[in-house]
Parts: structure tokens; sequence; C-alpha cells
């Protein structure tokens, strides 16, 4: 039991480079300091590759070896994978930071990487790395030896030519190609003058894979198409034009026939026809396309989108599936919300919709439209889009509010969302047009456990410097489609200031609502205004009642940097600390209240409990990053915690959402522990479908359960270790990748007969049917049980370890005898 | 890859009268005929049977109708004063009225002579009618009194003097032969049982009792008096189980549909009433010219007869069903193609090709789709589309404005479709759902046709109205701005807590309106 470790989760930004397509339907992506590696046909993360210590810029296959690939990083290394096992191979070290990788076939020992000149800032040249030949494991690569000068940093910028034979790049206006075998530079540039608005600075390039032919993108959307440069004079170029923004990257298919380009448009654009401009659309894709890359058979290409999704696309431009983990926004307002029904963490997802994303699974349940209108992909729209989520204490409501834009007149909607259990989804119930005449600023259901729906309250707060409550309204119409509907039961305000926070005390009786540097407690029943804290530097952040034992606190934190506790008993205010906290987060389960403060350049993390100004934990220097957002996420069962400096981890446990859309939680484990989580087994074991043989299985292992329990003595796992290998095999390896089932059947019945010295087979049955008769005389025996249960402590006092049979056992085992086992035979 | 979303148009909710099922079935009746009777109309009562026809009581006659008469069909006139209740027997053969001196009559539906004449009570009989044994009628007079007769020896049998004042309505049990009540001005309803000698049961209504119904179960009663119309369970004794008070003025007649659901009340307030039996709320409501007095649905409801104090007749008929044959010819082949592989399983052998199920946009959706917005404008300004949905036409608008198109969308025009748009936007700009939006597009069509104001006359014109449809808009909100002022005042001197916030909110549901409206 280490330090508490600050574990990053949700995967990284898959940004780093093209994504790489593996001979045998593997997809390869650069994810954060790991590499990935796909299935393309399940859609399954099978493998990461860590080992790099900083961001992953390139990723390329070994062009000698097929189950090889090169990927070169920040910190300068370059590494030498074997993909299938995910083994690291060799390990170069070039020295300075590697910004992209090239491996030509016709390079023969050695590979092209972009790395920034020695002594100048933001210039970048690109260099052939002879890559040493020897056993060890790390080599040293220093033989450097520059190609070009003055390329551009990303990986878009530079393109190998048909064979080898010339290499490209292009930075701002101008685009260069050298030609290895003649050694011949030529230069061409664009005018840099705008001519109708259009930019024509280069954005990406490409080369035929068979012709001498250039294509590159444009800021203006343009694509050009360069041929004949060999010649500084008589280079021509022809224009193709859809796209109405920054082209940001292009892909020729493997024959060279057609090209794929993409862009902020969210649209697959692919050109047929040079001459003819005959062009196919795979529209709406979901948010702009980052890389494009083609598996090297043509049957399938793949788009990298900017919000970290994964898009494979048959060649006949069909949409075929697509790999998301935990899709970043550009800013997440909703903050970090926890669905109660599947724990899993909801926040913004696409445009306008929420994802529903699953910790323990690392991938998105479901995303809930909530907008429901078509996101056009445009600069300067102004786009409406979620900004407050809530969930009522059984999640059977779900209250959203979504806002333009627009600063001055906000198009408001509130929608209230019914969980549908037909549909297993939310289904929309109520909108509300403009609920407040300003922004909304926080919004709160009462939790309620004890009382049914019918005492659900729903609390808006707003800059119109008026909180709402709202109310769910019995529909009179027995003609009409839903019975309830929700409505406006009453608007409090203060002294006419904005309101800017709103909580509900765990009973459900008291409503705080801070107004600037106000807060006001109201009576939920009859909305009285009860009472009033103020701590006056600076307004109210951020504001939370205490729990369970610590419910007659009150605690808000200021803009001014002070923490303050009220006692709502004594009407006073108990303690105050001096921190700038950023983020409040009470955990749902215990007393423990987690604050984030951020101070100079680091967040730290304190855990306190209301009733007493001695924080339990601080964690200093958490991150770099600001955090923004926290939640708590109940745990399925109590983790086991030795130290007793972090109980507080044990019921729920923290998540962490910073400035740069990284999620992080705290953890306990190593990182080995980690990666191969229990919960993940677990969950193949329960998702088991229910057929008789499960039944049977279930049976069995409860019988056993059962026995050791009865008989006061260790369970022999002997057995049941014996079979739950080759069971777990099977079920944890991927279908596609089975034998017959035919085949496997008699594996898999002979690994769950017992061995002849435990148990005859037949005696396993036995005990499976003398359960299920149990269970059927469950009521009528219960007294007789009680007296086992008698006997066993008797006889755990005399310390017997041998197994008598009680008078009742006995009984049964008569009973059973009596039973047919010929269906046993059919195995 | 997401599909297209479509443009959402921002479905409002209809205020004021919802269209229901209830409110289809009541207004599928074609125009009423109107036919002149010489008195105030007293009684309607329906044949039991086949060819239903109907008997109506006014003055001192008894006509009786044919289903599509607009005259009598056959005429009682043997009263020497006004006739009052002619009711049917069961089987529709009989005939029983009251009459101002005293005597009943029983006629003959083929004959034209009184069969027998029942002598007994003092005064005016207003009510008559048969006890479901078919041999017996009960009355109720003016003498206070309710008797029993025997129609074959036209004797009296039992004559209860309970009531302390007029008798004047009642009604036979259905499912008991000696049940019987009756209603009157001492503000009681009393249940009588042939077979003792005084009543059983009475329920205090609290007004003068107008009109009284048995449900067919027996189970419920429902009287009728002053306003209020209230339905008695008198399985419990005579409980009260709801209390109606849903007209302005005195009730005077009651009557249930063929099916037993819904329950009809007829009013001096010229109204007819519908209420569900279930719910007892008001589903429906019928407007007539005259105060009401009698009232009789026809069974299946084919016909409404309603009677006026103005001696007028008002019968409604029902609108035959109209048959959808064309629509089920069409329906064979999208059977054949959509609906007989439905259910189909695929065999193991069997290779699956699925087609892509093809989703039919709208015209505005699919040019939206393809960043036409000039060609997606037009398509919502089509006249169909922007008479009779504006939120479409709205919504599309709402959707150029956030994608930045707006302005070249609307830019370019001729005079005709200028004109088009500057009726829309004038017409609807005050609408407050749609203000937000239209003012935009009022600003930047102002904005884009200034230089050519003052070339067409129709234009102008245009322009013109719009300025003074925002003109007048202004002034309203002024008045109302002023309204609210005073209601703060009353509000602030209410001093219960609860109260206040109830009025607050909606006070401020009515501010948020207006700022809404007050931004041009």
């Amino acid at each position: 039991p280490g330090a508490l470790r600050v574990v990053r989760c949700g995967g990284s930004a898959l940004r780093g480079a093209r994504a790489v397509f593996s001979a045998d339907s593997y997809l390869l992506c650069a994810s954060g300091d790991f590499v990935k590696v796909y299935s393309v046909s399940t859609e399954e993360t099978l493998r990461l590759m860590g080992g790099h210590a900083d961001l992953v810029t390139g990723i390329q296959l070994n062009p000698h070896n097929h189950m090889q690939l090169y990927s070169a990083s920040l910190d300068g290394t370059i590494k030498l994978w074997d993909f299938m096992d995910g083994i690291p191979i060799k390990t170069f070290t070039v020295g300075s930071k590697l910004l992209a990788l090239y491996t030509p076939a016709s390079a023969e020992d050695s590979v092209f990487v972009v790395i920034p000149k020695k002594g100048e800032r933001d210039t970048f040249q690109l260099v052939s790395v002879k890559l040493a030949k020897g056993a060890r494991q790390d080599l040293e690569a220093k033989e450097l030896s520059v190609v070009l000068d003055g390329v551009g940093a990303s990986m878009k910028h530079i393109a190998f030519g048909r064979e080898g034979a010339y290499v490209v790049s292009v930075k701002d206006v101008h685009l260069q190609v050298y030609f290895f075998k003649r050694k011949l530079l030529n230069r061409f540039s664009l005018s840099t003058v705008k001519t109708k608005g259009g930019d024509n600075h280069f954005s990406c390039v490409v080369c035929h894979p068979t012709e001498d032919c250039i294509a590159t993108g444009h800021a203006d959307g343009k694509i050009r198409l360069w041929r004949n440069f060999h010649h500084r004079k008589e280079y021509t170029y022809s224009t193709l034009h859809w796209h109405h923004d920054i082209v940001m990257d292009l892909a020729f298919s493997v024959e060279g026939t057609r090209l794929l380009s993409g862009g902020v448009e969210s649209v697959l654009v692919q050109w047929h026809n040079e001459s003819s401009c005959q062009k196919d659309f795979l529209p709406r894709l979901g948010s702009p396309i980052e890389y494009i890359s083609m598996s090297s058979d043509g049957a399938l290409c793949c788009t990298l989108h900017t919000d970290n999704r994964i898009t494979i696309i048959n060649s006949n431009l069909r949409f075929s599936r697509s790999i998301q983990g935990l899709i970043k926004s550009r800013d997440v307002k909703t903050g970090l919300v926890v669905d109660p029904r599947t724990k899993a963490l909801v926040l913004n997802g696409e445009p306008g919709h929420l994802q529903f994303y699953s910790l323990q699974s690392d991938q998105q349940l479901f995303s809930l439209d909530i907008v429901q209108r078509q996101y056009i992909h445009q600069a300067g729209l102004k786009q409406s889009d979620l900004v407050k989520v809530a969930f009522s204490a059984q999640g059977t409501w779900l209250a959203t509010v979504e806002e333009s834009e627009e600063v001055t007149d906000p198009e408001l909607q509130l929608k209230l969302w019914f969980y549908s259990e037909e549909t297993q989804s939310f289904q929309l119930n109520t909108r509300i047009n403009t609920p407040h005449d300003n922004h909304i600023t926080d919004m709160c259901f009462r939790d309620m456990d004890e009382l049914g729906d019918d005492s659900l309250i729903l609390v808006t707060t707003g800059r119109d410097c008026v909180f709402k409550v709202w109310v769910m309204v019995e529909d009179t119409d027995p003609e009409a489609q839903q019975s309830v509907s929700w409505s406006c039961d009453f608007v409090g305000s203060y002294h006419n200031y904005q309101a800017t926070n709103c909580c509900f005390s765990e009973d459900g009786s008291l409503l705080a609502v801070s107004f600037e540097e106000t807060v006001t407690v109201w009576d939920s029943l009859t909305w009285d205004l009860k009472c009033t804290f103020c701590h006056p530097p600076g307004n109210i952040r951020n504001i939370c009642f205490g729990r369970l034992t610590c419910s007659k606190y009150l605690i808000g934190a200021t803009d001014y940097g002070f923490l303050c506790c009220w006692n709502l008993l004594t009407c006073a205010l108990e303690w105050s600390a001096h921190l700038n906290i950023v983020v409040l987060q009470p955990d749902p389960l215990s007393e423990h209240i987690a604050a984030v403060s951020w101070l100079s350049k680091e967040s730290s993390l304190f855990v306190f409990k209301p009733n007493e100004p001695r924080p339990i934990y601080i964690q200093r220097n958490l991150c770099k990053e600001k955090i923004l957002l926290a939640a708590f996420v109940p745990r399925d069962e109590p983790e086991v915690i030795s130290s007793e400096k972090y109980l507080w981890l044990r019921k729920s446990q923290p998540f962490f959402l910073t400035d740069t859309q990284e999620l992080m939680t705290l953890s306990t484990k190593s990182l080995e522990e980690r990666l191969t989580p229990s919960s993940k087994q677990l969950a193949v074991e329960e998702s088991l479908p229910v057929t008789p043989f499960s039944l049977l299985l279930g049976k069995h292992r409860h019988q056993q359960a059962q026995e050791a329990i009865d008989l006061g003595k260790p369970v022999v796992h002997n057995k049941q270790e014996q079979a739950s290998p080759a069971v777990k095999e099977l079920l944890h390896t991927p279908a596609h990748v089975l034998p017959s089932a035919s085949f496997l059947c008699t594996i898999f019945i002979n690994s769950l007969l017992i061995s002849k010295e435990n148990k005859s087979a037949e005696e396993v049955a036995d005990e499976v049917e003398m359960e299920s008769e149990k269970a059927e005389d469950d009521s009528d025996e219960e007294d007789v049980t009680e007296m086992e249960q008698e006997d066993t402590s008797h006889m755990e006092l005399l310390g017997e370890t041998t197994c008598k049979l009680s008078k009742s056992q006995e009984k049964e085992l008569r009973k059973i005898r009596k039973t047919d086992y010929s269906w046993i035979s059919a195995f | 890859m997401a599909a297209y979303k479509p443009v959402v148009v921002q479905a409002c909710p209809k205020l004021g009268e919802r269209i229901t099922q209830d409110t289809l079935y009541w207004r599928g009746y074609k125009t009423p005929v109107q036919i002149k009777e010489f008195g105030a109309v007293n009684k309607i009562d329906f044949s039991p049977v086949p060819p239903y026809n109907y008997a109506v009581t006014a003055s001192s006659r008894i006509h009786i109708y044919g289903r599509y008469s607009q005259e009598p069909i056959k005429t009682f006139s043997r009263f020497r004063d006004a006739a009052y209740c002619a009711t049917y027997r069961d089987d529709g053969r009989l005939l029983a009225a009251g009459s101002e001196d005293g005597g009943i009559r029983l006629f003959d539906i083929g004959g034209k002579a009184p069969l027998r004449q029942f002598e007994g009570h003092t005064k005016p009989v207003h009510v008559v009618g048969f006890l479901s044994d078919k041999y017996r009628i009960f009355s109720g007079g003016d003498d206070y009194s309710s008797n029993l007769w025997d129609i074959p020896s036209a004797t009296e049998i039992i004559s209860y003097s309970e009531h302390t004042d007029y008798v004047r309505c009642g009604c036979a049990s259905k499912v008991n032969a000696d049940v019987f009540i009756t209603g009157s001005y001492d503000h009681t309803v009393k249940l009588f049982d042939a077979r003792t000698k005084s009543s059983v049961m009475t329920i205090e209504h609290g007004h003068p009792v107008e009109s009284v119904l048995l449900f067919p179960s027996g189970g419920l009663l429902v009287s009728a008096g002053g306003r209020y119309v209230k339905v008695w369970d008198v399985l419990k004794g005579g409980q009260l189980l709801v209390s109606l008070k849903n007209h302005h003025k005195t009730v005077t007649c009651l009557c249930l549909n063929s099916s037993g659901q819904r329950l009809l009340s007829g009013s001096l307030d010229r109204h007819v009433k519908i209420y569900s039996t279930t719910s007892y709320k008001v589903v429906h409501s019928f407007n007539y010219a005259t105060s009401i007095l009698s009232l009789a649905l026809s069974p299946e409801d084919e016909t409404i007869v309603v009677g006026m104090t103005n001696g007028v007749l008002n019968v409604k008929h029902r609108k035959p069903e109209e048959k959808n044959d064309k629509s089920q010819k069409k329906r064979q082949p999208a059977y054949r193609t959509y609906v007989k592989g439905r259910t189909y399983m695929p065999k193991q052998e069997d290779f699956c090709v699925s087609k892509p199920v093809k989703r039919v946009l709208r015209k505005y959706d699919k040019l939206l789709r393809s960043f036409q917005s000039s060609k997606a404008l037009d398509a919502v300004l089509e006249p169909p589309i922007m008479l009779h949905t504006p939120e479409v036409t709205v919504a599309v608008m709402q959707e150029l404005h956030r994608r930045g198109t707006l302005r070249s969308a609307l830019a370019g025009r001729d005079e005709k479709q200028v004109n088009l748009l500057l009726t829309f936007v004038a017409r609807r700009v005050i609408e407050p759902r749609f203000t937000s939006v239209l003012v935009t597009v009022a600003d930047i069509i102002t904005d884009i046709y200034q230089p050519v104001v003052g070339q067409s006359a129709i234009v102008d014109k245009q322009f013109l109205k719009l300025q003074e449809a925002i003109g007048k808009e202004i002034d309203y909100q002024e008045e109302l701005l002023e309204v609210l002022g005073m209601m703060d005042t009353l509000f602030a001197t209410f001093t219960k807590k609860r109260d206040t916030c109830l009025e607050e909110n909606k006070s401020n549901g009515l501010t948020e309106i207006i700022e809404t409206n007050r931004n041009y």
C-alpha cells in the first residue's frame, strides 16, 4: 500500500499522429504516451503499448517487416515494436524532440524524422536517421543527415513520393520538392495576397502512389494537384474546390484513382477523377476530421476526429463502425455528473449530446441527443449547446438546460426527461422555453430517496436574479398522452441579486441559494426565507450541505479565497479557512467533502469533514493543470483500504477533469493491479445469459459455498479452480478467434466434470438436485435449518473437522436417491 | 454517422377548447330542423321500438313525429286543457298523458280516443309513467300526491300523500316492477315501493326538483333542481355521489344517452351539457336559442330533440358515417408489400438482405440538408404552409437564422415575394410564440429593402401595415402593464403568505410575456 497516485483515465487524445492499418486488420493509434492497438472488426482495444515518456508523435509500420511498428515521441526516442505481442524490440535514442516520423520503403536502414533546428525557435528540419544495427535493446542513433530545412512541424506537412524518389514539404505558401537521386531541390510559391478572401496557405500534402503527382490542401478549402514539378518553370497545377474551410487532411487510395479529403465540415469527400470533378460525400461524421488514413489493401479507410473518435469507413464510402472512448468536447459546461442508474459519468459529448461514459469499461454507454438539431460545422455560428444537467436521486428524471452562445439574449430551454423502462432510455417529458430571462447558473433536484417521485422538486437559479421552483403536475385530462408534466411553483428572489448556486440539504427540508455575496436558506415546504449567511469579501462560488452526521453544516467557498462552514442550528460561522477553492464536491455516501484549490499553477486536494476544520487528507500538487470539475463515483462494493489515511476512498472514488479535458482519479493500487480490474472479470461472469446450464452451474457454485458454511470447514477450492481457467479462457477469448462450438463442447464439459478422487459426476448432480429440492422445501424446513446451525456451531466448538451429516441432510439424501438421473447420460 | 436531423417545429399546446373523442362525436350532427309547436314543449318521449317515433307534448296536444318527418304523423288532441308528459310504454304501443284537469288518459298508438281515463287527482297531473311490469301507471299531481293505477280496471291502487308541494317529475325503475320515484317542489325525491304503504327513501335535493332519472342498473339516481344536478347512490341509502353545478339557471330536464356513458342536462340557460358518467366532467355542450324545457335522445344517439319555452322543437339528426371505400382499396397493395412479410421469421438457411429504411423528409428539410437556404425559405412561404402551419415557417426562419443565412435567404426577392413575406410578418409578429424570430426577420427585411421603399405601392402598403400592427401591440402591452400595476397593489394587500406566493408566480408569468413582446 503505497502513496495515493494520480491516475489518468479515459484515454488520452488520439490526435498525435495518423492511425495506421496493419496488414491483418488491426488499427494502430498514437494515444498520448501510448500506442493503442484496436481490432477493426470488434472495435475492441486489444493492446496498450506504453514505454514512451512523452507524447507519441508518429507511428509507421516497418516497411521491411509488417509485424513491426516504429513509433517516435517527443521524448526523443524511436521505438520498434512487435505490436502483435505488444513487446518493444528496440529503442533508438535520437536526442532531440521528434515531431514526425516517416518510413519510406526505399530507405534501407534509415527513417526520416522532423526535429527542431538547433539554436532557432520554431524552425524545423527533416533529417534522416540511420538506425544502427546492434544486438542490444537500447541503441544510440546519432547519425543524422539533414534532408530539408525549414519544414512544418506537423506530420501532414511532409510526404514522400512514389517509391521514395522525392520528398515534398509544405510550409505557409511554399512548396519544396527534393529529388533524392538527382539531389535537386525545387521550390514553388503561391501568392501571399489573399484573393477573394481566399487563403493560400498550405495545410497538408500527400503524394500519388504511382504517378508523379502531389495533392496539397489549403486553408481556404482548395485542393491543388501539382504535376510536372521536375521543371522549375513549366510546372502545372489544377484546383479542386468543395470545402468551405481548411482542408485538414488528404489521402490517396492505394491505386491512386481516388483522393479522399476531409476538414472542419466533418464531411469526407471522395474525388474520383480530377478532370470531371466527380465526387462522393460521406456527410455528418460528427466532428471535424483531423487525419485520414487508408489500409494497405484499400478496403478500409479511417478518419480520426478532433473529439477523440475513430471512424472506420468502407471502400465504397459507407460508414462501417466507430471507435470511441471519452469524447472530449471543447468545453465541459455540464460538469461531471454521475448517473445514479448506471454509475456512468455524464458530461457533454458530441455537440448537443450528453455522453454516458462507463468508467469500468472505458467506453461510451450511449449518447443522448438533447438539442435535437442538426449541428452545422462552421466557424462563427451561434450554436446552442448543453450547459446544465441534473439527475434525480433514483435517476428516473433528468433535467437539462441548453442555451445558445449569444451573450445578450440566450435562447434558453429547460428540458425534463423521464427514464422509460420499456425503451431503456430517457424520453422527453416537458420542454420549457425561456425558463429564465438570463443564463441559468445552477440547477438541482431535491434528493430524497425515501419519499416517492411525488416530492420531486427542481430548483433553477438564474442571472435574472430569481430562483424558480419547478414541480410535477398531474395532468387531469384522462386522454392526455402523459400523466405528469412540470410547471413553475414558486419564484424567489433576494434583494435583486443574481442567484448563483443552489443546493438542497440531505433531508430535503432546506434549500440554500446563494445570491452573489449572500447565502440564503429557505424552507422547502413553505418557501419562507429562514436565514442568511454572508462572508463579506467576494461572491459565493460554491455551496453544499454536510451529509449524515454533519448535516447541520453548510459549506461555502468564496471568490476571495475563503472556505466557510456555517452551523445551521446556531446560525453562526463555525470555522473558515483561507483557500482559493475552485471545486467543492461532497461525497454522496459519506460525510467527506473534497475541495480542490488552485494556487500558483498547481491544484491541491483537501478532503475534510465539516465538523472539524482540520482536513483529513491533503494532496499538494495534484496536477499542473487547473482542475475544473470533480465528481465522486460510488464504488460497486467498498474497497479494502488498509491505511487509515485513505479511508475516505472506501465507498466512492473521486474523479477530476482538468481544463485540458484530462480525466483523472486517485488510486491506492499499483499500476499492474489497476490494469487488470477485477470488476471486468466479474462483469463477464455476471453477464452470462440465463440458460438451464448456467443455472446449473450457478447452483453448483452456490451449493459449494453453502456446503462450506454448513460444515464449518474450509472449502475445497480444488475442483473449482480446475474448472475455472478453461471456462474463463472460453469466455474471455473474442468469439471470432474461437474454434467451432462442437470442438469446444467436449473441453467445456470435461472442465466441469469433477475428477474421481473428489467426487463422481453423479454426486455433483446429486447435490444440485438436493439444492433445488431444498429450495422447494425451504419454507417448511426453516426450523430444521436453525437446528442445523446449532449443530455446526456445536461442532465448531468441538473443533471437529470431519463432516457429519445432520439428520435433515440424511433425510434429503435418501430422497435424492429415489430421483431419476437418466438425463446425465445425455452428457 | 448520424442521419440528418429534421428541423424541430415547436408545437405549442393549443389553448381553448380541446378536441376530444367526445367533441368529435357530439359535433357529428346535421344542422337542426326547427318545428313550431303551439305552446311550450314540456315533454318529448321516444318510442322504444323502431321506427323510433317520438311524442311531443305541447299545449293541449300530443304530436307524434316520425324519424325524419317535419309534420306530425299523428295527433292526440282530446284534451280540454293543457296535456302533460306523454310517455310511451316499454313496448311502444300505449301512450299515457296527464292533463291540466287532473285526469290521466291512456291512448293506443293506433287509435284516436283514449282507451282508459284515470280520475282521482284533484289538481293538474304533470307526471305520468308506466311501471316496468306494463300493467300499472304511476302519476304525480299538483295535489301533492303520487298515485299508482291499475291499467286493466282503471282504478287507483294506492295513493301516497307524502310530498308537501307539487309533484313535477318521476320515473320508474327498470329492474324492479314495484319501484318508482317522484320528485317534488318540496326539495325532496321520494322512492316508493308499491308493496309498502309509505315511501321507502327520501332524498333531500335542496332545491325544487325539476327532473329525476334512474340509471338502467337502478343503482344511481340523478336529480335536477335549481342550478344543480346531483347524483345519488340508491343502494347506499341515498348517499350523495356528486353534485354538478355547470348551469347558471335552473336545470329542467335530464336524459341518458343510449350507451349510458353520457348524461345530458338541459337548462333554462339555453345550454345542454353532456357529462361523462365515469368522471362527471362536462365533455361537451350545446347552445340553443331559447330556454330549454325538455330533451330527448333517440336510441343509438341518432337524433337529439330539444323542446323550448317558446314552443320551438329543435331536431338534430346524426350525419351518416363516411365510408372510406377508396382508402380501403388503396390499402391492398400496401398489405402485400409491407405487412405481409412482417411476421415472416427467417429460417436458418435464409440469406437476409435488409433494405435501408427510407426516411421521408419534408421539402424544406431536403433543401436545408443541401444548404439551399433561399429555396428552403421559398418552400415554407407556400400559401398552404404559411396559412395553416405558421409554426413551420417560423421554425425554418429560425433555423436559417441559426445557420447565419437568413439575410441571404431573404435578399433578392421580387415585389410579389416581398409582399408575401411582409403580409406574413405583419400578421404573425404579435403572436408571442413567434415574436422573437419575426422581429429579427422584420429587422432584416427593412434593412435589405430600405433602398427600394417608395418604388412599389404594394410593398409600401405592407410596410405601413406592419408598422400599424406593431404600434397597436405596443399600446396593448402598455395597457396590460397598467392592469398589472393595479393588480399588484391588490396583491400587496393580501396578508396570507401562501397566497401571495402563488399570485407572485402568476404575475411573473404575465411579465414574461410582456417582456418578450417589448423587444421592438
